[in-house]
């Protein structure tokens, strides 16, 4: 016993020296500044409103880009307005082969998305290079087979495209929120207004680029950059029939509410606040890299992650001990480099969030715990952190914290885990750990969110429907019901 | 010399007066329930308790009550018919009401084989679809047709395996608060469905903004109306649910559902 407990102590404190290897980014030309994709051009922007897009992990400046106004997003609608008459009655095949020409040619610029997606989020080159972009380019080459298909979906009634629709993503992945939104669209024959966060804008520039490049015809995206206040007037246009939104909880209900009484269609994927549950029969280490990929993948950024632990109180020190000695291991640092596994904070905002939020923690009367982790000098950093000794009532415990940090809580029957992971007001993802199967069932049966990973955490793929439950938001991403809200059927 | 009925307010599963004592006679005789907002609440409460036990019965069983419910409408079809005003087109909303209940029960057990998928992942992952009830769901029922459009809207919900609260129509109260005395004799587990009478402008604003109820549909409702409650249903981001109230479709039973997607590792 004693030996084996100083190996592993000794493991833990072990550190493996790597050698830096950062991805080139010679390859990769962004411009000085950006103006707004309306039309099939860009154009010169009505607002002289500018801001900087800064690379969070040293806080230099990339490039400058627009805040649009109200003229430029009039401008904007109008040209998908204008398009949509033609895009929506072009031969759907012709749909189809746009798409795929899309899909394809962001396999062929992989590389340069990658890095531009990981200068200007902070998340690591791993993560951008192996998911982000190739799901990216999944996405559009899964909707594209719909768009001459879908009397086939929807039997019965008569699918019918909506009209333009005003799409508002986040930063935490810009490029995968874009195909999310945007291929689905186009797909039933939808125009496009979308506006990209304002501390991630540039692989939604550098995608309009490719629409250039595969020539859609003009029109049928339009990407304004801007903040908030530019998200709020393309989904409060009157010529915008349909709204997607993924963000927060807090701006979906302003936006529900706003567009009480319009008649505009409208989805919403929001917050969670999602249980990672680990009963005692569960393979503890791959449980162990399960609740890593949950929470600490992509920095915590991340709507579905597993933030709240959920552990069968048998196994909770075993766990803990594996956990623990797991998180010394994670590299933290320069996301270009191919051996990070957490990169930066996407912004300074969102560091003070985290930040707030776990002091909270530790005054509410829990225990902290982060791994020794030396965070560079320059940038937005937070190490990965775990809180034991958590209550329910916490604000660690309730609240979307979108950052690198777990709260770990402790359950002893099968009905008090479920009691525990669905006392919340979000209802987006659950992840469950058990060898065995009916449990497995019995316990996907009663989450009351919309995906359940069970025995593995944080898969995506174009197929498979994604959003949520109560207020984690309505209307599904992915898949064929993925169609359905860029669908009249009747 | 006839025995009259008294009506009532139906909570779960039981007859009641409004806990306010009030009444208002909407054409001018008969005396109808006049809910308050604590009578609402109860019924909300009601519906909330019932849903654990009615979303777990097997589809099957969902469905043959519902066909139950067609049974017990069909054998009472001279007094709806009575309750309607009488006369032909008063028969043929009848029998659209039992012809509804009929075509949502046999939809229980078929849904998920049609609104449901397994995905092709690109992956070592079996990974499946299937809808399931949203909760709660607040029904305003429209006032025209009064039975067959209530039977429209709760069938649907009722075949997805929520539980609802229903609003009947202020000026026409009669043909929903009847209808309670079916779905009460249709094995129908107390909670399940809840009807309740009174002023709108009372009730509505308090349905709309109910924190536990999940979804609202407005068949019943004016523009105004639906403006106002799309307002307050965003504090829940409640889902509100907009059709004709003489649709009848599968996309209505999913408007009131949730699409769960699963996935799990394929390996030895």
């Amino acid at each position: 016993m004693a030996i084996a407990k100083r190996s592993r102590t000794e493991l833990a404190t072990q550190r493996f020296e790597y050698a830096p290897a950062p991805e080139s980014t010679d390859h990769v030309k962004i411009e000085k500044r950006y103006d707004l994709f309306i039309g099939g051009h860009m154009v010169k922007a009505h607002s002289q409103k500018r801001f900087p897009t800064i690379n969070p992990a040293n806080e230099e400046k990339l490039s400058e880009v627009v805040e649009a106004d109200e003229v430029d997003v009039d401008r904007a609608v109008k040209a998908a307005s204008k398009a949509f008459d033609s895009w929506s009655r072009i031969g759907p095949s012709r749909r189809a082969r746009y798409l795929f020409r899309i899909s394809r040619i962001l396999q062929e610029r992989a590389r340069e998305l990658a890095v531009v997606e990981t200068m200007d989020g902070g998340k690591p080159i791993k993560e951008s290079r192996d998911v982000d972009i190739p799901l990216s380019a999944a996405h559009f080459f899964y909707y594209a087979g719909w768009a001459d298909k879908l009397e086939w979906a929807f039997p019965n009634v008569k699918p019918r495209p909506i009209g333009v629709a005003g799409q508002v993503i986040p930063w935490n992945f810009p490029l995968l929120m874009l195909a999310w939104k945007i291929a689905p669209a186009l797909a039933a024959g939808n125009t496009v207004v979308l506006k990209p966060a304002e501390t991630t804008p540039l692989s939604a520039m550098l995608f309009a680029d490719i629409c250039m490049q595969a020539e859609l015809p003009d029109g049928v995206v339009n990407i304004l950059t801007g903040a908030g206040k530019t998200g709020s007037l393309v989904v409060s246009h009157p010529a915008v029939r349909k709204v997607a939104f993924t963000g927060s909880t807090e701006v979906g209900k302003l936006i529900q509410r706003s567009l009480a009484g319009t008649g505009k269609r409208l989805t919403l994927e929001l917050g969670g606040k999602a249980a990672n549950i680990v009963f005692e029969d569960a393979p503890l280490d791959a449980a162990v890299e399960g609740i890593v990929n949950g929470i600490y993948f992509n920095q915590g950024h991340v709507c579905c992650a597993g933030s709240r632990l959920l552990v069968q109180e048998s196994i909770f020190e075993p766990l803990l001990e594996k956990l623990k000695i797991r998180l010394g291991t994670l590299r933290l640092g320069d996301p270009l480099d191919k051996n990070t596994d957490i990169g930066a904070i996407n912004s300074k905002a969102q560091l003070e969030k985290i930040a707030g939020l776990v002091e909270s923690g530790v005054e509410e009367g829990a225990e902290l715990y982060q791994p020794e982790c030396k965070l560079p000098e320059r940038g937005f950093w937070f190490p990965p952190t775990l809180f034991t000794n958590v209550s329910q009532s916490y604000r660690i415990a309730r609240e979307e914290i979108f950052g690198p940090v777990l709260s770990v809580l402790t359950f002893r029957t099968p009905d008090e885990a479920v009691e525990k992971a669905n006392n919340t007001p979000y209802g987006l993802s659950a992840g469950v750990w058990t060898d065995k199967g009916s449990r497995i069932l019995w316990m996907a049966e009663r989450m009351r969110a919309g995906v359940v990973w069970a025995n593995t955490f944080n898969r995506f793929d174009p197929t498979s429907p994604f959003g949520g439950y109560k207020e984690s938001g309505y209307g599904r991403e992915g898949g064929l019901h993925g169609l359905l809200p860029y669908l009249e059927l009747n | 010399m006839d025995v009259r009925k008294t009506y009532k307010l139906y909570v779960g599963g039981e007859f009641v007066r409004s806990e306010s004592g009030r009444a208002y006679r909407p054409d001018g005789s008969v005396n109808v329930p006049r809910g308050s907002r604590k009578d609402l609440r109860d019924a909300v409460r009601a519906a909330r308790s019932a849903l654990g036990g009615w979303s777990t019965r097997t589809a099957m069983n969902r469905g043959q009550i519902l066909y139950r419910a067609a049974e017990m409408l069909d054998g009472r079809r001279a007094q709806f018919v009575e309750v309607l005003g009488g006369g032909r087109a008063s028969a043929r909303e009848v029998e659209q009401a039992v012809e509804a209940l009929v075509w949502y029960a046999g939809w229980t057990d078929k849904l998920a084989q049609v609104a449901g998928n397994t995905n092709p992942v690109a992956g070592p992952y079996f990974n499946f679809t299937i809808p399931e009830p949203t909760g709660v769901v607040g029904i305003v029922a429209p006032e025209e047709p009064a039975l067959a459009g209530l039977v429209r809207r709760i069938a649907p919900a009722l075949c997805g395996g929520n539980t609802v609260v229903v609003l009947v129509p202020e000026s026409h109260p009669l043909p929903g608060l009847t209808l309670a005395e079916v779905l009460a004799t249709s094995d129908l587990p107390g909670g399940v469905v809840n009807v309740i009478a009174g002023y709108r402008k009372e009730l509505l604003p308090w349905l709309a903004a109910h924190m536990d109820v999940n979804a609202i549909d407005v068949a019943g409702c004016t523009p105004e109306e639906v403006a106002s409650i799309e307002k307050v249903a965003a504090e829940n981001v409640k889902r509100v649910v907009k059709h004709g109230a003489d649709v009848m479709s599968p996309h209505l039973i999913t408007a009131f559902m949730e699409m769960k997607t699963v996935w799990h590792p394929i390996g030895v």
